[in-house]
């Protein structure tokens, strides 16, 4: 078959039929797709919920969201089988990474004191920024931040006065790490339960 | 052998005109993407999903499209595997979509793609075109992953996370783009020295 001639009225045919033909390709594989993709994210942060959280942690409370107008931080309060407030899992936020936004998990007991984090997305440079992931609850170093309290605990960069290491050669990455987990923290306080508090 | 056999014509996209090695076409997603093995190799096999699934079309359609229109109407056909592709992703294997992030949509103006498309697909008949379309395909997820294992192995001391030798004695650089363009150069040189041979 010799090919179609250049004319005005072969060329829209030939372009609206293709488009035609991707478009309905398209929707039908993002109706497709669409109920994994909606599944493996909530699994991913569902599995970031239960790191982060003491083990006699039984059921969350619907989340509460605090928004500042520059970050959007998310609390997850937890409660065990008794309905005791067990501490909190916040999702919190920074863009003042090396690149792109860092979201993270961190969870609090009802104290405040950090249990565990675990970083949802990152962008930092790889094998520098990236370290993040395992840096901070790295055991026996001056930058695990597990069990310490932001309240009693400066959760900054020594180089900047706190006590936290800076990861080596990625000081803007951790700044903005720790940056999200005070932010983390501040939502938790404002959003800790009460009641238990008085009753521990 | 015949240069225009179906097998040539196939084991052309991995050493003679090898998209990394050879037309060095696609250097952007090569040299970002492959920090690690397990990425290169994902990125490649992306490319080669699309690069196979446009040259196929492409060469079913090629006596439709007008000539004139032609560069759009490729231009849409990829983009359309690309975000099937993308959405496939996202949906099935999300740890490596979170990892090539934005360079999946990239390879929607890879030049290997539509390079391919035009070189070869709109002039040559359809197994004919989707055969180069894989050998191209298997030949870029070849090069990245090579590329790939290089840098993490100098990089970090691991391929495929599996630790060869303690992370500490690896070489930093390999993981940023300096030890991309290194490790490159290298990968061209002995292939070039190998052609020859």
């Amino acid at each position: 078959m010799a090919q179609l001639e250049s004319s005005f009225k072969n060329m829209v045919l030939a372009l609206a039929a293709i488009s035609l033909f991707a478009a309905f390709t398209l929707a039908s594989v993002y109706t497709l797709t669409k109920a994994p993709i909606e599944a493996s994210k909530t699994a991913k942060q569902q599995n970031a919920i239960k790191e982060v959280l003491p083990e006699t942690f039984d059921h969350l409370a619907d989340p509460v969201t605090v928004d500042d107008g520059l970050e959007t931080v998310i609390v997850h309060k937890a409660y065990d089988k008794n309905n005791q407030f067990v501490g909190s899992a916040v999702e919190s936020s920074s863009h003042n990474g090396f690149s792109g936004k860092i979201l993270i998990m961190v969870g609090f007991d009802k104290e405040g004191t950090i249990i565990n984090y675990s970083v949802l997305e990152q962008k930092e440079t790889p094998g520098l920024g990236t370290k993040m992931v395992e840096w901070f609850k790295t055991a026996g170093t001056k930058h695990d931040i597990r069990g310490k309290n932001p309240s009693t605990t400066n959760m900054t960069v020594s180089k900047d006065g706190g006590d936290i290491d800076a990861i080596t050669a990625s000081t803007i990455s951790s700044r903005a790490f720790l940056f999200t987990v005070r932010n983390a923290y501040q939502a938790f306080i404002q959003n800790t339960d009460s009641a238990s508090a008085e009753n521990k | 052998m015949n240069k225009n056999s179906n097998l040539s014509v196939f084991l052309n996209g991995f050493f003679k005109e090898n998209p990394t090695f050879v037309l060095i076409l696609g250097m952007c997603p090569t040299l970002a993407t492959t920090s690690s093995a397990f990425n290169g190799l994902g990125m490649g096999l992306a490319t080669a999903f699309v690069l196979f699934g446009s040259n196929t079309v492409i060469s079913l359609l090629k006596n439709l499209i007008p000539d004139n229109v032609r560069i759009p109407a490729y231009v849409v056909i990829i983009a359309t595997f690309v975000t099937v592709v993308d959405m496939l992703m996202q949906a099935y294997v999300p740890a490596l979509y979170s990892s090539l992030g934005i360079f999946i949509p990239l390879i929607v103006v890879n030049c290997i793609v539509l390079g391919r498309a035009e070189a070869f697909a709109a002039k040559n008949n359809v197994l004919k075109s989707s055969l180069d379309g894989l050998g191209m395909g298997l030949g870029f997820t070849m090069a990245l992953t090579m590329l790939g294992s290089i840098r993490e192995l100098l990089g970090t001391g691991k391929i495929f996370g599996m630790t060869i030798y303690s992370e500490r004695y690896g070489m930093l650089v390999f993981v940023l783009a300096p030890g991309a363009f290194i490790a490159l150069g290298y990968l061209i040189a002995v292939m070039n020295k190998l052609k020859k041979a």
